[in-house]
């Protein structure tokens, strides 16, 4: 009971701040065409999960450093995704012309 | 020697197998083989013999030997071979009757064409009937019994192209089965009381039986009689005598058997196997000796006595010079069964050794009439003495020893012995006993005259003497004839000192209780009666057929009726056939109907009917339900999957909107599973303050 007061601040504000960044990664992932876009969109929901984590590390029974080592790995996970994206992404423009996700069905080039 | 006693009849069984390998391609077609093999035996024989009888063997008694057979469940059944007295007797009567018969059969089958065969035929035989006498255990004498009603088939049947000669193998085969049937039943009540098909020795049947009177004198209910146990297993092991020894009423094969050549009648049919009867009784006597009630004796006496009486009444009126002799068997045998039945162990055994001599010589010698003349009709004959001399001479001898001529010949001495032993115990026996050698005197000189004297009836018949071939062993055999009988004069019985041990100890003490009232040596008023029934035959005979003071025509109207019912063998075979016979047809008929009706037709194919109606129900259920399930699972995954193609879009916004609509669903529940009583969703907490 304590820790949850440690800061002053209660954990619903971080998982609502998380929970707003995800939502609007989600949004961005369902409306935007272009594959930048998607890939940002990505990037959003993400850092939401990276802010639930540390939030959750710190307010548990006992607090560990747990939640933001996970958080780093999720980071680099990310930019690892990202470099991946944006090489699939520059193929795709490269064949097409374009990145807008919604033409590309067809897998053979 | 004697322990080699078991080779005896294995080198006939070699012989057998040589001549069924290599048939014509033997020495003499396989003749000379058999018959060396039949030499061989007979030299063993008259070894073992001379061991006994002369080197003072018999005084041991027994010499027995087995080998383990078959172990069955706590029983070990042995097999193995025994020599006694009874063996080394039955040995020589073996060897010496093949040996002369197989000699004989090289001149009488002459040019038959499965010349081989018969050869092979009678070695097997032979050791079948010598591995019968030297058995020391029931079963393998069983298995030896059955072997030579086996060959006894074969070569009755032997010329199968005549049917005649077919149906009579095949009568005498099934004929002598309705006494095996007995002979089996009481094999296995020995066995199942005794415990054991050893007959000697510690652990044999007879000690078995010498030691437990009670259990053996227990008294069996069969029907309306009761007879100690004892007395039950003789009367079934009788039975088997019965059918081999052809006494009435299984007498009916031996004069049909007559089909089978000669020779094989000699050995098989008079000799050795229908002695096998007589031999059995007198094996297993201990059997019959235990009971004291005497039930089994009394039978096997009275059956004896009215054969002997009854079938020497046919032999006189046959016309068939093979018949007479057949009936005249039948009529013997019933002699020694007879002499068994009143005690006459050692008599019946002496007759049994004497007959094989004097019989198988008579039908040797009607052989080689039948040989010269080609013919058995003794109608067509007459005037073959100076024809054929050396046939008619020893024919004459056996004649006389079968009448019982006193002092001359070997037959005489065995009648005397058992008229002596019937006199003492059984009057009615003794009657009919000598009646008996009256009636045989009467038809076998009516035989002689019709067949040697007077003129030659027919005169296309071109009779000849025989080969020399087939002479010798005539003139051997008429020799024995004579000369087999001095070992059991009365004066001098060594016959009866070398038998008696045979029994063992306690045995014979009973024989010789049931016996003391006989003296010893020479009884003059059997001899007289004895002697003077046999010539009072002959004498008849003689004046109907030599003479002719006593004319057949005249006889006609006052005894015409009564030939008529004998030569018709007292109408035993139509009485067969019309009840027996046609029984077991019209039984057969009822069954046949019962097969064809109820089981072919309702049973056998109303299940055939029902597994028809029912495979056509199982084809509609499979057909309609079982395949539909299939086609249904089909359907489905083909319905489900043409539905779930359209969610398949290739448009990321689409998943990601549909994965996101199934996470709202998803948390949706759990979130409502933790806030109410639903239990199926496990509540998420634990984690949080």
């Amino acid at each position: 009971m304590s820790h949850s007061l440690a800061y002053g601040i209660p954990i619903s504000w971080f998982l609502t701040v998380g929970a707003m960044l995800f939502c609007i990664g989600l949004f961005g992932m369902m409306v935007r065409r272009s594959a930048i876009g998607m890939l940002l969109s990505i990037e959003l929901m993400l850092n939401a999960a990276n802010i639930n984590l540390v939030a959750f590390g710190s307010y548990l029974k006992l607090p560990s450093i747990a939640g933001q080592v996970f958080a780093i790995f999720v980071i680099t996970l990310a930019a690892a995704e990202a470099a991946v994206g944006l090489a699939i992404v520059i193929n795709i423009y490269r064949n097409e012309q374009h990145i807008d996700a919604d033409k590309i069905s067809v897998m053979k080039m | 020697m004697v322990q080699y006693a078991w080779l005896i009849p294995l080198v006939p069984v070699a012989a057998f197998v040589l001549i069924v390998a290599f048939g014509r391609r033997l020495p003499g077609q396989g003749a000379y083989v058999a018959i060396a093999g039949m030499l061989a035996s007979l030299v063993m024989s008259i070894g073992i013999a001379l061991q006994w009888f002369v080197f003072g063997g018999s005084n041991v008694g027994l010499y027995n030997h087995s080998v383990s057979w078959m172990p069955v469940g706590n029983t070990n059944i042995n097999m193995g071979f025994s020599v006694d007295s009874l063996t080394a007797v039955m040995l020589i009567v073996v060897t010496v009757v093949a040996s002369m018969v197989m000699i004989y059969s090289i001149g009488y089958m002459h040019g038959d064409k499965r010349y081989p065969r018969y050869f092979s035929y009678l070695s097997l035989f032979s050791a079948a009937m010598l591995a019968l006498v030297i058995a020391n255990n029931i079963l393998l004498m069983f298995m030896a019994w059955e072997l030579v009603g086996l060959t006894s088939y074969l070569l009755i049947g032997f010329w199968f192209e005549k049917p005649s000669a077919m149906r009579a193998a095949k009568k005498a085969f099934l004929v002598t089965r309705v006494g095996d049937v007995g002979f089996m039943a009481g094999m296995m009540l020995l066995f199942i009381t005794t415990g054991t098909m050893n007959l000697f020795g510690s652990e044999g049947a007879f000690e078995h039986i010498a030691t437990h009177p009670s259990q053996m004198n227990a008294l069996v209910h069969v029907g309306p009689w009761a007879i100690p146990l004892v007395g039950l297993i003789g009367l079934l092991l009788f039975c088997g005598a019965v059918g081999k020894s052809a006494q009435f009423p299984l007498h009916v094969w031996l004069p049909d058997a007559m089909e089978g050549p000669t020779p094989v009648s000699a050995l098989i049919h008079a000799a050795t196997m229908v002695a096998a009867g007589v031999y059995l009784v007198a094996r297993m006597y201990p059997v019959y000796l235990s009971d004291p009630s005497h039930i089994a004796l009394t039978v096997v006496a009275y059956v004896g006595a009215f054969t002997a009486l009854f079938a020497a009444s046919i032999g006189i009126a046959q016309n068939d010079i093979k018949k007479v002799l057949a009936y005249s068997t039948v009529s013997q045998l019933g002699y020694m069964i007879m002499s068994l039945g009143v005690f006459g162990y050692v008599a019946a055994i002496f007759h049994l050794m004497t007959h094989a001599f004097f019989k198988a010589q008579l039908f040797l010698g009607s052989g080689s009439v039948i040989h010269g003349t080609g013919t058995q009709d003794m109608r067509e004959m007459g005037g073959l003495k100076k024809k054929m001399p050396v046939t008619y001479w020893t024919f004459l001898i056996s004649t006389l020893s079968l009448c019982g001529i006193p002092f001359v010949t070997a037959g005489g001495w065995s009648k005397e012995e058992i008229l002596t032993v019937a006199y003492h115990t059984n009057p009615v026996v003794f009657w009919a006993g000598v009646l008996g050698a009256f009636t045989t005197s009467f038809y076998m000189f009516r035989l002689v005259y019709m067949t040697f004297h007077g003129e030659p009836r027919d005169h296309k018949i071109h009779a000849h003497e025989s080969p020399k071939v087939m002479l010798v062993p005539l003139i051997i055999l008429a020799f024995l004839a004579i000369f087999a009988g001095y070992v059991g004069t009365p004066f001098h019985n060594s016959f009866e000192h070398n038998m008696a041990p045979v029994l063992g100890e306690q045995f014979e003490g009973i024989l010789e209780h049931n016996l003391d009232m006989i003296p010893h040596g020479f009884f003059m008023p059997v001899f007289l009666i004895g002697t003077f029934a046999a010539l009072l035959g002959i004498f008849f005979a003689t004046l109907i057929w030599k003479w002719h003071v006593i004319k057949i025509e005249k006889l006609e109207p006052a005894f015409g009726w009564l030939a008529k019912i004998v030569e018709n063998k007292y109408y035993i075979d139509e009485i067969y056939q019309a009840t027996i016979i046609r029984g077991l047809m019209l039984a057969a008929a009822l069954l046949y109907w019962f097969d064809k009706w109820v089981i072919d037709y309702v049973i056998v194919n109303g299940v055939g009917y029902m597994s028809l109606v029912l495979a056509r129900a199982w084809w509609w259920i499979d057909r309609n339900i079982v395949d539909g399930l299939v086609n249904l699972a089909g359907w489905i995954t083909g319905t489900l999957g043409r539905g779930l193609r359209y969610v398949q879009t290739g448009v990321t916004q689409q998943y990601v909107f549909l994965l996101v609509v199934a996470m709202v669903i998803i948390s949706l529940v759990f979130v409502a599973g933790n806030y109410s009583e639903v239990s199926w969703i496990p509540p998420i907490t634990g984690f949080f303050h």
